[in-house]
């Protein structure tokens, strides 16, 4: 079993594992997240409070799920490149911090659009929207360094260590701004917990999260392929692919 | 212990002949603190509420410029090089630099801040609590600075660069020390904050120098 692991460190091996398996988790990427799509925007009863435009949870809250758990992938990817030198590790943080700004982009964004009809004001300084924006400025550090530095190999490595830094810091942060805000929450309204959901609102939203999941896979994926490609065209197995 | 006393003597001489490292980031503190009523308007109400957060602002930005000269320096003239090929712990030299480096920057920002706390119309609640705030806290801004400084070593604009990978990890810092302050204006007990803010300093003395001193090894590899 370790060796099929381990077979999976040489890009030679993963591109072609990864070329059999996509297809079918793109597909049900897609299936997963149009299921959701339109059960969220047609099927969901509309919240008691917020009428209608509670239907933009459904890209709200999986991206801002995704945007999370792409941090600490990312950083878990850097972790195996400082101690392993696994150079598929190095490839995964260099794919993964685009997707993960994307998505923590469209997680502000999202949040914003609810909060205008809901709160009616574009922003707030909510713990989450603020913590959310600050996980947006460790994924932006992040490719920053990558495109700063020039030498490919130790670019590499500090950008793993910037994300390991920032994975330790994150719950104190997380903590720290969710403190912050209740000792600065305006009494004008409550909005930080979410009441317990039937189940027609949280099972498309469940369907949602998985396609999220499984879209930031694929879109991942798609990249470290790319990044292969970019990496070792000088070796024969990407000049007789490209033949 | 010979080895860490030692760097830090040499630091600190290095420092001292070159006071404008020292002085700069002083004079920025006080000229970005005073920019602040420029903007915002002379009254004693409007500076009272905003004090904390600026004085702690001016703190994190003027770390900023000081920590950028921390290794360049020995970096530039190959100092670094020979540091880490000897056989001292690279850690152990680390630290040295950060106390030294802490001694000229943040020791002595925290020993100006009652005067800017008066400037802001703290009360001496304030004032003693500002100061104790930034006692606890400059340390652990210079030691997170530090890891910043260690990875953009040897890049040629790594002084913005520097501000994008650091000031995330500072707000926890932030957060803290404003509400201590203004908990201490109130006129409420702040000793929950300091304790916090002392765990945050033991977490980052342990942890930010191994950090640092296998960024520096990364960013010597380049």
């Amino acid at each position: 079993m370790w060796n099929w692991f381990h077979r999976l460190g040489s890009p030679k091996t993963f591109y072609a594992i990864s070329g059999s398996l996509l297809p079918y988790f793109c597909v049900l990427a897609g299936i997963l997240l149009v299921t959701g799509i339109v059960w969220a925007l047609g099927f969901v009863p509309p919240d008691y409070q917020q009428g209608h435009s509670v239907r933009i949870m459904y890209i709200h809250v999986p991206s801002a799920i995704l945007a999370q758990s792409s941090y600490m992938m990312m950083a878990a990817a850097g972790l195996v490149y400082l101690v392993w030198r696994i150079k598929l590790a190095d490839v995964a943080v260099q794919c993964a911090a685009p997707i993960g700004t994307g998505l923590t982009f469209l997680a502000l964004i999202t949040g914003s659009i609810w909060g205008k009809p809901t709160w009616g004001t574009w922003w707030v300084w909510d713990a989450r929207l603020t913590s959310t924006l600050v996980l947006f400025f460790l994924f932006v550090g992040v490719m920053a360094l990558r495109s700063a530095m020039t030498g490919k190999a130790s670019a590499g490595r500090a950008t793993a260590m910037l994300a390991l830094v920032g994975v330790v810091n994150l719950p104190i942060i997380k903590y720290s701004v969710d403190w912050w805000f209740t000792l600065h929450q305006p009494s004008s309204f409550s909005l930080t917990e979410k009441p317990s959901m039937p189940p027609e609102m949280w099972m498309p939203l469940l369907v949602m999260v998985l396609g999220f999941y499984l879209f930031f896979f694929c879109v991942w994926m798609l990249r470290i392929r790319t990044e292969i490609l970019n990496r070792e065209y000088r070796s024969q197995w990407v000049q007789e692919l490209v033949q | 212990m010979n080895i860490l006393l030692a760097t830090i003597r040499r630091d600190l001489l290095l420092h001292v002949r070159r006071p404008a490292d020292i002085v700069n980031p002083l004079v920025f503190f006080l000229i970005v603190i005073s920019l602040f009523p420029l903007g915002i308007g002379p009254s004693a109400g409007t500076l009272n509420v905003i004090a904390a957060g600026v004085i702690w602002v001016a703190v994190l930005l003027a770390t900023l410029l000081s920590i950028d000269v921390m290794f360049k320096s020995d970096y530039e003239d190959g100092t670094l090089e020979q540091i880490v090929l000897s056989k001292q712990p690279l850690i152990l030299i680390v630290m040295g630099k950060l106390i030294a480096q802490w001694l000229v920057s943040g020791l002595l920002m925290t020993l100006m801040s009652p005067l800017f706390a008066l400037m802001f119309f703290l009360n001496s609640d304030g004032i003693l609590a500002i100061a104790m705030a930034l006692l606890l806290g400059t340390p652990t801004m210079t030691l997170l600075g530090s890891i910043g400084a260690a990875l953009t070593l040897g890049l040629k604009n790594g002084g913005v660069l520097i501000a994008i990978l650091v000031l995330p990890l500072y707000i926890p810092v932030l957060i803290l020390g404003t509400a201590m302050v203004d908990s201490a204006v109130g006129g409420n007990s702040y000793t929950g904050h300091m304790l916090w803010l002392g765990a945050l300093l033991l977490v980052t003395t342990g942890l930010a120098p191994i950090a640092t001193q296998a960024s520096i090894r990364i960013s010597l590899s380049q």
